[in-house]
């Protein structure tokens, strides 16, 4: 068992004939279960084309009826991001991942507008994706860092989040799921729908959640654990140091109208009993701790 | 992306907001014309910088006689304006507006903003106008007043009537105020702004709805599709380091410590600043060099981390994935080699091919201390800044 994506998962990439679409889809095809899971790529007017022995379609509807295809990742251009999410949750995918770094905040209200009453689960965009190792690797994320296990990884970064599952690995703990949720303000899945589905997932024995400043996602999470959750959860918050008013890379790291602090979200998870280490290199082994 | 006050209102009065009439001026002869232009009087002169507080710091002033705008102009145009967001250093004014002054009745606020977990706009009004938001928050949050917006209807007028009516705006001027947020709100919605801050809003004594102030920042993502509103971007009020960085997709920010970093990654690179705060001493900087980290964007990143006099120390920390270590260190070598470091370097690469990076670090012949952990790094660079090595 894993959440959201596994090795029966048949994927559709958007944006395939793209720099970037093809060279993540050339390593993605290359993990674990990933040629027999890539089955279909999207561009406009490039249908018929094939790209890493993939078919192109025109649009995910094609591809969907000619593939099978139930999950869309999408790396097109941030202009454009906003329809392709909206052309795949038309389509039914089950889940689609937006890699896509820098989409108007607009675009992503009217997005998650439209998405209210579909199934469509989306992560994303600005995100490195998802992977369930072993399995499948949906994203930009190196796949060899990572190791099948029971720990369930949730972070709106990228890099760091790198650091947290090769802390991981190196301390023997595989991981069941990783997700990253992206650093935008609009998004899909919070902290919170991940940690839900993390705690029903019976693989999962243990969960490292990474926030980071801006917004209140950690907090409404936290509160959630304190009442449901039934399994150990340790935490990270980045952005100590990050002074107000000021966006730390990510559109959605701003501490602004004095919200959204490192050190408030750090009390919002003490208070619901998950166990928060100040120190980043210091994540795995409090994983480990609260395991054993 | 910020702009001035004015240049603001002059978005507002596009919608129809109603803002007092006045206009930029870049000269003591310019805002003396405008003031004769304006009328009678009394007349405003005020500071045009992107930070707030400026009231507080002397750069907004009443004028009773087109001699006393004179003097104003005099001693606000290249004045160094020191307020609570502009930093220790302050800003110098380059541009003021001159505006007729009004008759306050009451002062309100009304902010727009994205509702993170709404996932909408949302209108924020007070009738705690002149404080800013934050400390009406804090103190007396039941006196903020939220309307979230359904993205396809926009604002409703009863919605704005009914806000409008709650931060204890007169029935008489209920129609009126109602038209004003729905011109505020269409600004925001039409120019994809990231805020949109009447601080305060006046209720006049003749009772009009007026923006008295005006704050509009804009999504840089969206600035694509506004290409008016970049135009308007002043590059005196931003930090020349970050705009350089820029250039070569860097994400840099200044801060007050002595250390530097250059990290990938937007969440490591917090992640890294707090570390290096954790072992006792204080980040620099924050700088983002992306997934890339070319010998051109490294060269760059130390080039603008050099520049810093208090400077001492630089730590690199880079999770080389699909980007692998032994390019990424050659890389820094290079750049290392062209720039002349003047302060100890600490590396830490993990990652793809992360044994011959370290190996080509240490053939290189410069002097560079290796770490494996993110905790060894810190050590080592909070030693190296503090000259124990």
């Amino acid at each position: 068992m894993s959440i959201l994506i596994n090795k029966d998962s048949r994927v559709v990439t958007q944006g395939i004939t793209g720099k970037t679409g093809e060279f993540h889809t050339k390593y993605c095809v290359e993990y674990a279960f990933g040629k027999a899971c890539f089955v279909a790529g999207v561009t406009p007017g490039k249908g018929g084309q094939q790209v890493e022995g993939i078919p192109v379609y025109d649009t995910v509807e094609d591809a969907k009826h000619k593939t099978g295809a139930n999950v869309s990742v999408i790396y097109v251009p941030p202009r454009f991001a906003a329809a392709a999410i909206d052309e795949a949750v038309d389509a039914g995918m089950e889940v689609v991942i937006c890699i896509t770094e820098g989409v108007p905040v607009k675009d992503m209200i009217l997005t998650r507008y439209k998405m209210r009453d579909q199934n469509t689960i989306l992560v994303g965009p600005n995100c490195p994706g998802v992977i369930t190792p072993d399995e499948i690797k949906i994203g930009i994320m190196p796949g060899y860092i990572h190791k099948k296990g029971s720990v369930g990884v949730i972070s709106r970064s990228g890099t760091l989040t790198y650091e947290v599952v090769d802390q991981l690995t190196q301390l023997g703990l595989g991981q069941s799921t990783c997700i990253g949720i992206g650093g935008d303000p609009v998004n899909g899945v919070k902290h919170l729908d991940v940690m839900r589905m993390f705690n029903d997932d019976p693989e999962t024995e243990g969960v490292v959640m990474v926030g980071e400043i801006g917004g209140t996602d950690e907090e409404e999470c936290a509160a959630w654990v304190k009442q449901h959750m039934s399994k150990p959860v340790v935490g990270f918050i980045a952005g100590v140091t990050a002074p107000p008013g000021k966006r730390m890379g990510h559109a959605g790291a701003i501490i602004s109208g004095g919200k959204g602090t490192a050190s408030e979200k750090i009390n919002a998870l003490e208070d619901a009993g998950i166990r928060v280490t100040r120190n980043p290199a210091d994540i795995g082994k409090l994983m480990d701790k609260s395991l054993n | 992306m910020k702009v001035h006050e004015y240049q603001g209102k002059e978005i507002l009065r596009k919608y129809g907001v109603a803002t007092p009439r006045g206009e930029a001026c870049f000269s003591v002869e310019a805002a003396v014309a405008v003031a004769e232009q304006l009328g009678s009087g009394p007349w405003v002169v005020k500071a045009q910088i992107h930070a707030g507080g400026r009231g507080k710091g002397g750069g907004v002033r009443l004028a009773r006689s087109v001699d006393e705008v004179r003097q104003h102009a005099l001693d606000i145009l290249g004045m160094t304006l020191i307020t609570h967001q502009t930093g220790p250093d302050g800003k110098i004014v380059k541009r003021l507006l001159v505006e007729e002054g009004a008759d306050i009745e009451r002062e309100f606020y009304v902010g727009i903003v994205v509702d993170r977990s709404a996932q909408r706009v949302v209108v924020m009004a007070s009738s705690e106008g002149g404080t800013e938001i934050e400390t009406v928050a804090a103190l007396t949050p039941e006196k903020i007043h939220k309307v979230i917006v359904d993205p396809v209807a926009g604002l409703r007028r009863e919605q704005a009537k009914d806000l409008a009516a709650k931060i204890g705006l007169p029935a008489t001027v209920l129609d009126h105020a109602a038209e004003f947020l729905l011109g505020l709100y269409q600004v925001y919605w039409d120019t994809d702004a990231s805020l949109a801050e009447i601080n305060p809003l006046i209720l006049t004594t003749d009772k009009k709805v007026v923006a008295l102030d005006a704050k509009l920042n804009f999504d840089d993502n969206a600035l694509f599709r506004h290409p008016e509103t970049k135009e308007l971007r002043d590059l005196d009020e931003e930090d020349p380091n970050e705009i350089e960085a820029s250039k070569y997709g860097l994400s840099y920010i200044a801060l007050d410590g002595n250390i530097g970093c250059l990290v990938n990654g937007a969440g490591l690179a917090m992640a890294t600043m707090d570390i290096i705060k954790l072992y006792g001493a204080e980040p620099a900087n924050f700088l983002d060099v992306g997934g890339g980290a070319t010998t051109e964007q490294v060269t760059e990143a130390f080039v603008i981390m050099l520049r810093n006099p208090n400077l001492k120390a630089i730590l690199v920390n880079i999770f080389g994935g699909i980007m692998r270590c032994d390019v990424i260190a050659a890389g820094l070598v290079n750049a290392a080699k062209e720039v002349h470091l003047s302060v100890p370097l600490v590396v830490r690469l993990e990652g793809t091919n992360v044994d011959q990076g370290r190996e080509i670090i240490a053939n290189s012949g410069i002097k560079i201390t290796s770490a494996t952990t993110m905790a060894d790094a810190a050590e080592k660079v909070v030693a190296a800044a503090r000259g124990d090595r």
